[in-house]
Parts: C-alpha cells; sequence; structure tokens
C-alpha cells in the first residue's frame, strides 16, 4: 500500500524515532497499540457472554419449567469425569497465568513450556468429554431418533436437557480447540524469541480468553453435573 | 476545527491510485478501500432485495394471485426481507461510511484492528454466498424472522444456508463494531476529547455498543435453529416441551436493537450534514451526544413490542409498551434539535441536503407511528397489517436509505475525489422522496382498513390503494436508478472536486480527497469543538 519511506515520514512526526520492533504503523506508540488490543480481547469476551448467555437462558427457562425431568437426566451425568475435568481446566488456567507470567519477564522458552502444558491439559479435558459423550451415545440419552428414556420426568424435557447439555458443552469444547490452536500458533512465535517485556500483549491476550472459557466450565459444571445430586 | 496547517496541493499518490491490481483491492488493510468493497457489495444486495420488491409490488397490483403462487410469493417477501435487513440495512451505514470515516474523523491513520477488519468483509461476503445459494436453489419461506416451528419442523425450503448466511454476517459485524469501539476509545487524535468528537462517532459508538451486546445472541438463537433441523435436536420443539416464544424473545432481543443498528448511524449522518449546509453549530451539542447513547440502551428493553399477540404474559406487555413510548423521547430529542439547528441558519439546499429533510420528514411520521404500534390495545387492531409495514419502511427505508443517500452524496466528493451533476443530484431526491411516500403512505391506509401483511391476494376494494403503492414503487426504482448512472459518470467525467468542496468542518475535510492511504500529511491536533461554523459564517458553500 505505501512504501516503507512514506510510512517512517508519517509515524516520525508523531514524535517516534526510528522503527519499533512489533508496532503496528498504524499505532503511535506500543502503548497505545497494547492499550487497543486488551480493549478488544475484552469487547469480545463480553460477545461471548451475549452469546452463552442466550444458552444459560434457553436452560434458565426450561429447568424453570421442568425441575423433575432436569434434575433426572442430570442424575444420569458423570459426576466423577466431570469433576476431574473441571480440576484439569483449573489446573490448565495456572499454566495459563505462569506463561503470560513469564511473558511479562520476557523468558520465551518458559513461555513455550507453559503453553505445551496448556494445550496438554486441554487435551486431556477433551478426551474425558468425547469418553463421556460416548458413555451417552451408548446410553441413548444422544437427543434425535435415537434416544430412549425409560425413567421419571417424562422423555421429552429430558430430551431438552440433553439437547441443551450437548449444545452448551459442545460449544464450550470448541471454543477450547480454538483456544489450543491459538495457543499452539503462539508457542510457534515463542519460540523465535517473540516476546519482550514491553511487547507481549498476545500473550496476555490469548490468556484472558483462556480464562473466560475456564470460566464458561465454572457455570456449566454445577448447572449440569451436580444439579441432580442435590434433589 | 484544527490548527492543521493544509495549503499544499493534493499529494499525487492516493489510497485508489497507489495500486491498481485486484489482489491489491481483495487484501487491502486500508479501511477505506475496505469501504469501497462493502460499498459494491451491500449495493449488490440493495438491487437484489429490489428486484424481489418490484415482484411483489407487480403482483400486488391486482386483486387475484395472477403473477406468482402463494409458495413462491412467500419466497419473495422473505428474500426481499433477508437481503434488505441483514445485507444492506444493518453493514449499509457503518460497514461503508463508518470504516471510511470513523478513522478520518478522529484524526487515526486506519482503525484499531486493520486485518480484522478486511476478515469482516470476507466473512460477510461468505454469508452473502450461502444466503445467495439458498436463493438460487429455491429460496426460503420462513419470513425474514425465521419463527420457530416454522423453519425447524415445516418448512421444507433452504433454511440451512440461509440461517448461515445470516450467522456469518452477524460476525462480519460483530468485527466492525469492536474495531470501532477499540478505535474511538484509544486512537483519538491529540486534543479530540469526548465531547469534541463528531456527533457521527458518537452515533457509530453507541451502534457498536449495540452490536457487541446484541447480535452474538441472534447468533446463538440461529445456531440452535440450525442445529434443530440438521440434527433433529428440539430445543424449540413442542413436541419435546420446547417453547417457540423462547425463539422469539431470543431473535428480537437482537433483531429490535437491530433496527437501532440502522437507525444510529444514519442520525451521525444527519447531524454531519444538517450543521454543514445551515452553517450552524449544532443545538444542544451533548443531548444529541447522549441521546445516542441512551437509544442504544433503552432500545434493549423493548424487543417485547413484537410479541403482543405472541402468548407474552399481559404484565410483561405492559413494562415493554411503556419502555417502547419511552424509547421515543431520546428520537425526538434529535428531531427537535436539528430543527433548531436550522433556525437562523443560512441553509443551501444541495442534494445531501434535500436528504436530510426527507430524513427528518419520514422519520418523523415511521417514529409517530411507532407510538400507535407501542400502544398495546391498537397493536392488537393493526397487528401483521400494512400499517405495521408502512410503519417500519418509513422508518428504514425513509429513515436509513434518506440518510444512506445524503451520506454518499455528501462525501462521494471525498471518497472519489469527483464532483456529480447537481442538478440530476436534486431531481434524484425529489423523485425518490415523492415515490417512498406514494409507495407506503396509501400501505398505512391498506393497514388501518385491515389488509394483512403476506398475502398476495387481496378483496377487491383494497385495489386503489394498493395500484397507488405499486406506482410509487416504480418511482421509487426510477429514483434510485438515477444515482447510479450520474454517479458513475462523475468517476470519469465530473469535475475535481478538492479537498472540501461543501466548507464542512470535520476533520476528514482537512486532508486531500481522495485522501492518502495513511488519511493525513501530518497527525492533526485538535483545537475547537466541532461544527465551528459560525466563526466564517460569510464563506459560502463553494460548490
Amino acid at each position: 500500500m505505501h512504501t516503507s519511506s512514506t510510512l517512517t515520514e508519517h509515524t516520525a512526526d508523531r514524535g517516534r524515532a526510528g522503527h519499533v520492533p512489533g508496532l503496528a504503523h498504524h499505532f503511535d506508540d506500543l502503548a497505545q497499540q497494547r492499550q487497543a488490543g486488551t480493549l478488544g480481547m475484552w469487547a469480545f469476551l463480553i460477545t461471548e457472554v451475549m452469546f452463552f448467555g442466550g444458552m444459560f437462558t434457553a436452560y434458565a427457562y426450561y429447568r424453570y419449567r421442568y425441575p423433575a425431568a432436569f434434575a433426572a437426566g442430570s442424575a444420569h451425568l458423570d459426576v466423577t469425569l466431570g469433576t476431574i475435568n473441571t480440576a484439569v481446566l483449573i489446573g490448565s488456567s495456572l499454566t495459563m497465568v505462569l506463561a503470560v507470567h513469564a511473558a511479562q519477564l520476557g523468558r520465551n522458552r518458559d513461555i513455550v513450556r507453559f503453553f505445551l502444558m496448556t494445550i496438554g491439559l486441554g487435551l486431556v479435558f477433551l478426551v474425558i468429554k468425547a469418553f463421556e459423550y460416548g458413555h451417552k451415545w451408548r446410553d441413548h440419552l444422544v437427543p434425535g431418533r435415537h434416544f430412549r428414556w425409560h425413567g421419571d420426568g417424562g422423555g421429552g424435557p429430558v430430551q431438552l436437557f440433553y439437547s441443551l447439555y450437548f449444545a452448551m458443552t459442545g460449544m464450550h469444547a470448541l471454543h477450547m480447540v480454538i483456544g489450543m490452536a491459538l495457543i499452539g500458533v503462539l508457542a510457534v512465535m515463542a519460540g523465535r524469541g517473540r516476546f519482550t517485556p514491553q511487547n507481549h500483549n498476545a500473550v496476555e491476550n490469548i490468556g484472558l480468553y483462556w480464562h473466560f472459557v475456564d470460566v464458561i466450565w465454572i457455570f456449566l459444571f454445577p448447572l449440569l453435573y451436580l444439579l441432580g445430586v442435590h434433589t | 476545527m484544527t490548527t492543521l496547517p493544509y495549503s499544499s496541493p493534493p499529494t499525487e499518490l492516493n489510497y485508489l491510485n497507489v495500486r491498481y491490481t485486484l489482489a491489491s483491492w481483495l487484501l487491502s488493510v486500508d479501511h477505506k478501500r475496505i469501504a469501497i468493497l462493502y460499498l459494491l457489495t451491500i449495493t449488490f444486495f440493495f438491487a437484489l432485495g429490489g428486484i424481489f420488491a418490484v415482484l411483489i409490488r407487480m403482483d400486488l397490483a391486482t386483486p387475484s394471485p395472477d403473477l406468482v403462487t402463494s409458495e413462491t410469493y412467500n419466497k419473495l417477501f422473505t428474500m426481499h426481507g433477508v437481503a434488505m435487513v441483514f445485507f444492506f440495512l444493518i453493514p449499509g451505514v457503518p460497514a461503508v461510511f463508518g470504516n471510511f470515516l470513523v478513522p478520518m474523523m478522529i484524526g487515526a491513520r486506519d482503525l484499531a484492528f486493520p486485518r480484522l477488519n478486511l476478515l469482516s468483509w470476507y466473512i460477510f461476503a461468505t454469508g452473502g454466498l450461502f444466503t445467495l445459494t439458498s436463493m438460487v436453489l429455491g429460496g426460503v419461506d420462513t419470513g425474514w424472522t425465521f419463527y420457530t416451528p416454522y423453519s425447524s419442523t415445516y418448512a421444507n425450503t433452504h433454511v440451512i444456508s440461509a440461517a448461515l448466511g445470516i450467522f456469518l454476517t452477524g460476525f462480519s459485524s460483530i468485527l466492525t463494531g469492536l474495531n470501532f469501539l477499540v478505535t474511538i476509545h484509544t486512537m483519538r487524535a491529540p486534543g479530540m476529547t469526548w465531547f469534541k468528537m463528531p456527533l457521527f462517532i458518537w452515533a457509530h459508538y453507541a451502534t457498536s455498543i449495540i452490536i457487541l451486546l446484541g447480535t452474538p445472541v441472534v447468533a446463538i438463537a440461529i445456531v440452535l435453529v440450525f442445529i434443530e433441523r440438521v440434527f433433529r435436536i428440539g430445543i424449540f420443539d413442542p413436541a419435546l416441551g420446547g417453547d417457540p416464544i423462547l425463539f422469539q424473545h431470543l431473535f428480537w432481543f437482537y433483531s429490535h436493537p437491530a433496527v437501532y443498528i440502522m437507525i444510529l448511524p444514519s442520525m451521525g449522518i444527519v447531524s454531519e450534514l444538517v450543521t454543514c449546509f445551515s452553517r450552524r453549530r449544532i443545538f444542544g451539542y451533548k443531548f444529541v451526544a447522549m441521546s445516542s447513547v441512551l437509544i442504544a440502551v433503552i432500545g434493549f428493553l423493548v424487543w417485547g413490542h413484537h410479541m403482543f399477540v405472541s402468548g407474552q404474559g399481559m404484565y410483561a406487555s405492559l413494562v415493554f409498551s411503556y419502555l417502547s413510548f419511552f424509547v421515543a423521547i431520546p428520537s425526538a430529542v434529535k428531531v427537535f434539535n436539528w430543527t433548531a439547528t436550522l433556525y437562523k441558519g443560512s441553509i443551501s439546499y444541495h442534494a445531501p441536503m434535500l436528504y436530510v429533510f426527507g430524513f427528518v420528514g419520514l422519520f418523523t411520521i415511521g417514529g409517530l407511528t411507532g407510538l400507535f404500534l407501542a400502544n398495546l390495545g391498537l397493536d392488537v387492531h393493526v397487528h401483521d397489517t400494512y400499517f405495521v409495514v408502512a410503519h417500519f419502511h418509513y422508518i428504514m427505508v425513509g429513515g436509513v436509505i434518506m440518510a444512506y443517500m445524503g451520506g454518499l452524496h455528501f462525501w462521494w466528493p471525498k471518497m472519489t475525489g469527483r464532483l456529480y451533476s447537481e442538478g440530476w443530484a436534486r431531481l434524484g431526491a425529489l423523485i425518490i422522496f415523492v415515490g417512498f411516500n406514494l409507495t407506503f403512505f396509501p400501505q398505512f391506509l391498506l393497514g388501518y382498513l385491515g389488509m394483512p401483511r403476506r398475502y398476495h391476494y387481496y378483496p377487491e376494494e383494497f385495489q386503489v390503494l394498493n395500484v397507488m403503492s405499486s406506482a410509487g414503487a416504480t418511482i421509487l426504482g426510477v429514483g434510485y436508478l438515477i444515482p447510479i448512472v450520474y454517479l458513475v459518470w462523475s468517476l470519469r467525467w465530473g469535475p475535481v472536486a478538492g479537498p472540501n468542496p461543501w466548507g464542512a468542518k470535520g476533520l476528514e475535510w482537512q486532508t486531500s480527497s481522495p485522501p492518502p492511504t495513511e488519511n493525513f500529511e501530518t497527525t492533526p491536533v485538535v483545537t475547537e469543538e466541532p461544527y465551528a461554523y459560525e466563526e466564517d459564517a460569510e464563506v459560502a458553500v463553494a460548490h
């Protein structure tokens, strides 16, 4: 679009001499760039809250309408596997915090190490989730023509519960997959020594995203798994 | 409005001629080029939606169902609504003028996330292709609202690809809104404090908030319909105890605020134009700015007025009714302040200003009939009649498209560097105004007399008004064709515009036309409040 000479002319008149590594042409300085990136990620997370909020609304409404069926459906979820997964995910948040800390110190090698641990824990979570989905398929609890329900509460509303279960956990898992792919990209960048104490905003932002995905699970776990235990 | 020393002739290199290859357009991260990509795309969808409208009005010229079958008619009004709402009205002003102007008006070199901006266009185009595919394969007949169980259980048309297309355009508008929000927060030029921002920026700021909070909700509603159709998982299925009203709540939680996504940026355009062509400061700057924010907030609390007869609780309807009346207040604040701005101004009747007058008049009629519909008892009477159709066309066509055309004429010299024929432009504006009123005013009468919407035949006593409406649609169609001719003509033969043909005050006029890739030769420093027209009141509009 522009030659590099015009670029320096334009940027120079905002009081910046020479090229700052990692600074995009349309920002004045790294502070402005970091501010924009952070605000952008928070704004994006707000859209994510609203996105999941639609499903939480549907869940709240149907649970209010069919409390018995929701409790009965919930009782067939595997609390043990769910608890293990909760612990795994919280552990992955810890490794993510450590990666962000390493980035603040500019230790790229540590960033790579903690990123790989985060991806590993994410994989453990998804494998356990896959086993759970398999069990539900075997027990005819996947909604659709295959669905069979012989317990209390009526098949229809229980199927609603499982529709929401698969929609919500499925959407959560999709967010994890996307997050892990992004962490992979950033790990490669860290491997090339790209992050410095002054410029590591991408790591901070992926951290925000990963914690958000965690928090969604912290809401899903009691709503879906623990509901049946209490009633 | 600034101390920017603009004296030198326009730089030879600008965003249009810096490169000519197709790839330099399709891979450009320049907000101005992306705005042009959007302009071309949405013009295509506007034409497409217009063709569907023409077919609808042709069929309705006679009481008997003689042009199309009922099923085809259902598809026509659905595809007219889908193309116009999701691919023209919602992206229209923000994606074209917002993209082009938000960075320039605040003195920035680009939006905060230029690559996301390009991505948003690609997502939009992909969504458009999905929706086009569904149209080519035979269309959709659910109405643009995709109500369940019609869209999930009973429709056997191409709902999935149409819904997927709309889902994708939602994400494109989320990226645009996010970009605006961050850019306005973090990239204003030195001296441009919040209350020195042009009102166009305030309008886009409020719009961004609506986009960010509303669009994800309709996205998830569409996802749920999608999986209900594909996997037969019944989240809204009454056979399983599911509730179709829940879909309506999720849908209108976005789709009513979406009306403000359309109208707020248009109001931003009007604020820019009315000050420039009356050579006056805006009357009550802070009130106009804050009314945008207030509309964004209250706009989220009125969605239930679409569901007065859907089986929504009576007390919920009461609250929604009151809140719907309440949202009229900030809208009226704007209209009164524009009118007060004109007072003692030196008004010039250039084409953009004619569109402003059209906007204010038609939006007022659309807004006042909105109060009829917010009234619980009256709404039951006119619900699902042509009264509603006329009401929202006065807001959307009479409001949004009038402002869109006004903005297009106002900033065309900035975008292209050329002036169009003023005489033809005024004629076009006049024809559009006449054609619009002839098309839609009879529909108020038809609706009040009891003609329901979405039927392609009607009792013979309604024919006179329907023929008037169809005739008006023809005139309106001609009105939209005229600008295409003279605007395209101006690209080659129009006089060179110069940096500021209107003597306008915004930062975007302080740089050359068309602007250079990074917008400004030197970063502007803002020292004055916006619309400081009265300091040099003796300077008439140059053109």
